[in-house]
């Protein structure tokens, strides 16, 4: 029996059972992937929004300005990488200056500060590769870029540190009523708790509606909280394909800042960011797609976005790509998160439609679901000695000084041992990151969390090394070891197992 | 960013694959014997070690002999020599004031002060990711030279069914190789409308193999979440474009690529080193310096070659220079010498700069063709004036080719500006 259960360990239900730790209780994430981070929250675009977007007085514009400055105050404490550079909304029309002011005006009415309107001189020196159209920009000093990687593994890990469960390849598949809370049916896994999370994101539909038919015939009758509930109607997510280049860190310097595009009459248009990694993001598209897996990129999405980079943005070296990738968001009609307690369900809480500034908003998302299902569970904060808010960072040494690398070596020698040698990780890093909790068991989750196999040849030369540390630290064979869980083995037998069958008895 | 003990030598080789082998070797000979080889991998012979097919060596050594064995050859005669090596070191900065400093697991952090730089790191394939294929991104999509190293070296399957997406000689060897190996290979697809591979490897690795080659075609779609489950082929237009209505969809559970190479210039780029954007490697001169004095390059990290012997030809000479240069005192010398453009079928040519009084009596400038030819004229002209002129029968980017220069001819040309390479009809 737990106090609570989190379903999905993407960003917001790391936050919120980080959030969580902080009281006294016991708290279980299941997760249907292998790890966390593996839907919306892995591929998107990984910036840190000020908060001029949304609609003044919305969820999305609250949750977005607080998230905005508590990233950067969590990222000291974790250890994840977020940088504070600006971001840019470009205006390429004379005729939409009114845009850029209501923008303005708009980001002002939700709090966010240091919004100034500058001119294309001044773009100019901030930005020499600005398209020859720009006319201005909305400069928001408070924008961002984030790791989402490594913002939602440090969540995690923290939460694990200070007694959290994870529980992973556990996809939910039915929720009922006991006398004292909830049951939840999770892969192999059946587990009750008192309070429910869903954080499923692009599933947070499926999940909602299986609330929904707990509540349909028995409704409770709840004292309400300090929020005001998620009403008992049926929720549609819908998927919305973004799809992005990432080019090589050659050209990361391309641009300084965040460079979003002002829609004008001609559409929406793409952004063009550094990233915390040194790349250079170009996306996204946005196109609803049936298929909650379809995260295929497509000739024409791709097209798009090459085609629509141009538009404030000069010379966008697209032949330094390195890799092209797609996400889901998890979009909703009314366009705003859906947070909350269930209208007639006790202890059943919604964190859904969590789409862009999502991610930005993860911290504040957090705090305030973890505070409605403490108000729901009366639940008492742990005595500060017995909350550690610190993570200890994974080694990065492509930021790390000579001297200080010389030292890990003396340390432990493996930090000498480059493995991989395009995003400069060692064998330290990997073996680290191994045996943390939770742990990094597959290709896609070791890159995650270091960085390896994402550089400009794309594990051409470090995925025979990283599978061989895989083998001596897990004592698995080759053959055990996937991309990413269950079904995405990297190997499929020994050479020639099919025609010499004698080898078999030797193995 | 400056690192402790920093230790001298005359020359200081990055990489100890065929190139550095034979650039350290040729130091060696011309009389410098304080040389120094750093390798990142855990032994010497750099990707030959994973060649495990033959066809290596028939020039230099008048006989077929795999990769491993090539290798062993300068592995055997460096040691002989006592040339220093130091395995498991990576560098990680060449420094403009050649400083090379190297990370290992033995020594940590270093900084080595060297008289002159050979660099030697060859090259690396391009990913799957560089060609924006459209599909999703799962299991059992490889690079050619990663699945070789899966299967040659760790005797490792990655895949029964198989697709091949361009036919670089990686590409083709692997064909045969996963054949060999109890997979079954479903096509060759290249996109070009002829192959970037040697003519004896389509030969060698496909004819002879029944598996089919489909020149103008590409992939236009990879399907599977987790691991390849199918590709969709495509045939293009001669703009490269996918022609609607020609897609055939191929089940299988790996697609392996083989879609070109790129010299590993970061270390290079870093230096300060100014890089051709057609080769991708080092610009320069005829004693194989790069713009950086006492910064010499040769193998797959100046530009991609097609035979290890040619690799050894030109490290040796670059070895040589290197120590040359050392031996000279390590002085600056301001000329770059006279330019050589590459046009009309040439894609570019190495060296790039020639000085005429410093050059040896003759100098082998090596280039590619921009597509295949059959029976143009390889030409060279000083200034406008025509002095070499030889028919070949056919060319192809696949092959390099090389034309020599003579001083003498070059000394005797009055204000020589130019030297142009070419191809001409007639």
């Amino acid at each position: 029996m737990y106090d609570v259960i989190v379903i999905g360990a993407g960003v917001s239900g790391c936050a919120i059972a980080r959030e969580l730790a902080r009281y006294d209780c016991s708290v279980c994430v299941v997760e249907r992937d292998e790890d966390v981070c593996c839907g919306t929250s892995k591929a998107n675009s990984a910036i840190i929004h000020a908060g001029f977007d949304a609609d003044p007085g919305s969820l999305m514009a609250r949750l977005n300005v607080k998230g905005n400055a508590l990233m950067y105050e969590w990222a000291k404490d974790l250890n994840f990488a977020a940088l504070q550079i600006g971001s840019l909304v470009v205006c390429v029309s004379e005729s939409d200056m009114a845009g850029l002011e209501m923008l303005k005006t708009r980001g002002e009415k939700n709090g966010v500060p240091g919004l100034r309107i500058i001119d294309r001189k001044e773009l100019l020196q901030m930005e020499p590769n600005i398209s020859d159209n720009a006319v201005a920009a909305l400069w928001a000093p408070t924008g961002g870029i984030v790791d989402p990687f490594g913002l939602t593994v440090a969540l995690a890990e923290n939460a694990a540190a200070n007694g959290v469960t994870f529980r992973f390849n556990a996809p939910v598949s039915a929720i009922s009523r006991t006398d004292n809370g909830w049951l939840v049916i999770a892969g192999d896994q059946t587990l009750e708790a008192r309070a429910v999370v869903n954080a499923a994101g692009v599933y947070a539909d499926n999940i909602h509606n299986l609330f929904l038919e707990l509540v349909e015939d028995h409704k409770d009758t709840c004292t309400p909280l300090s929020e005001p509930a998620v009403a008992d109607a049926p929720l549609s997510i819908v998927a919305r394909k973004g799809e992005y280049y990432l080019l090589d860190t050659t050209a990361g310097q391309h641009v300084h800042h965040t460079i979003f595009m002002l829609p004008t009459i001609m559409g929406k248009g793409v952004l063009v960011s550094p990233t915390v990694h040194g790349n250079l993001i170009v996306g996204p598209t946005a196109a609803d797609v049936d298929d909650k897996e379809a995260t295929n990129t497509t000739s024409v999405g791709l097209q798009e976005v090459a085609l629509k980079s141009s538009f404030t943005v000069k010379d966008v070296p697209l032949r330094e790509v390195i890799t092209t990738f797609a996400g889901l968001r998890a979009h909703q009609e009314a366009h705003d998160f859906v947070i909350g307690e269930l209208e007639g369900g006790c202890g059943l809480f919604d964190c859904a439609a969590i789409e862009s500034p999502g991610l930005t908003s993860a911290p504040a998302i957090g705090q305030m679901v973890s505070g409605l299902v403490a108000e729901r569970l009366q639940l008492t904060k742990k005595p500060e000695e017995a909350f550690d808010s610190t993570r200890p960072g994974v080694v990065n040494l492509v930021i790390t000084d000579f001297d200080d690398w010389d030292k890990l070596c003396q340390e432990d020698p493996r930090y000498g041992n480059i493995v991989c040698r395009c995003c400069r990780v060692s064998e330290a890093q990997i073996v680290d990151v191994i045996h943390r909790n939770p742990a990094a068991t597959s290709l896609d989750a070791i890159k995650r969390r270091t960085g390896a196999t994402m550089g400009r040849c794309q594990g051409g030369f470090c995925t025979p090394k990283i599978m061989e540390i895989l083998q001596r630290e897990l004592g698995i064979s080759a053959d055990q070891i996937t991309k990413r869980g269950p079904g995405s083995e990297l190997v499929v037998g020994k050479n020639k197992d099919r025609i010499l069958p004698s080898q078999d008895s030797e193995r | 960013m400056m690192a402790k003990t920093t230790e001298q030598h005359a020359v200081v080789v990055v990489g100890g694959g065929p190139a550095g082998l034979a650039a350290a070797i040729a130091a060696y000979e011309a009389g410098e014997s304080d040389v120094l080889v750093l390798e990142r991998d855990t032994q010497l012979g750099g990707i030959l070690n994973q060649c495990i097919h033959n066809g290596f060596g028939l020039h230099t050594f008048n006989e077929e002999l795999t990769g491993p064995e090539y290798a062993a050859r300068f592995i055997d005669k460096a040691a002989s020599l006592g040339i220093e090596y130091r395995l498991g070191t990576m560098v990680i900065d060449v420094s403009e004031e050649r400083v090379v400093t190297t990370v290992s697991a033995e020594d940590g952090v270093q900084s080595i002060k060297a008289g002159a730089v050979v660099l030697a790191m060859g090259c690396r394939e391009r990913p799957r990711g560089a060609l924006a294929t459209p599909g999703f991104r799962p299991a059992g999509v490889y690079s050619a030279g990663t699945a070789q190293r899966l299967v040659n070296i760790e005797g490792e399957l990655p895949g029964r069914e198989v697709v091949i997406l361009g036919s670089g000689d990686i590409g083709l060897i692997m064909a045969r190789r996963m054949t060999l190996e109890g997979a079954h290979v479903a096509c060759v697809a290249e996109i070009m409308p002829y192959s970037g591979g040697l003519k004896r490897n389509i030969v060698q690795c496909l004819d002879d193999f029944g598996i089919p080659l489909l020149l103008s075609h590409t992939v236009v779609d990879v399907e599977g979440r987790n691991r390849v489950e199918a590709v969709t082929i495509a045939q293009v237009d001669e703009n490269l474009k996918p022609i609607p209505g020609t897609e055939v969809r191929y089940p299988c559970d790996t697609l392996m690529l083989s879609v070109g190479l790129l010299p590993e210039n970061e270390l290079s780029r870093e230096a300060g080193v100014q890089l051709s954007p057609v080769t991708r490697g080092p610009v320069v001169d005829q004693s194989l310096q790069t713009s950086i004095p006492g910064i010499f390059a040769c193998g797959n990290v100046l530009h991609v070659h097609d035979l290890v012997d040619f690799v050894s030809q030109e490290a040796a000479a670059a070895g040589e220079q290197a120590a040359r240069y050392v031996q000279g005192g390590c002085q600056t010398v301001a000329e770059r010498g006279v330019p050589v453009v590459a046009t009309d079928g040439v894609r570019y040519t190495v060296p790039s700069y020639v000085d005429p009084q410093r050059m040896d009596d003759t100098l082998t400038v090596r280039f590619r063709v921009a597509n295949e030819y059959r029976n143009r004229y390889v030409s060279v002209y000083l200034n406008d004036k025509r002095i070499q002129h030889r028919k070949k029968r056919v060319m192809a980017p696949g092959e390099m080719e090389q034309v020599m220069l003579k001083r003498s001819d070059l000394l005797a040309c009055e204000d020589l500006s130019q030297i142009t390479v070419k191809l001409e009809e007639e």
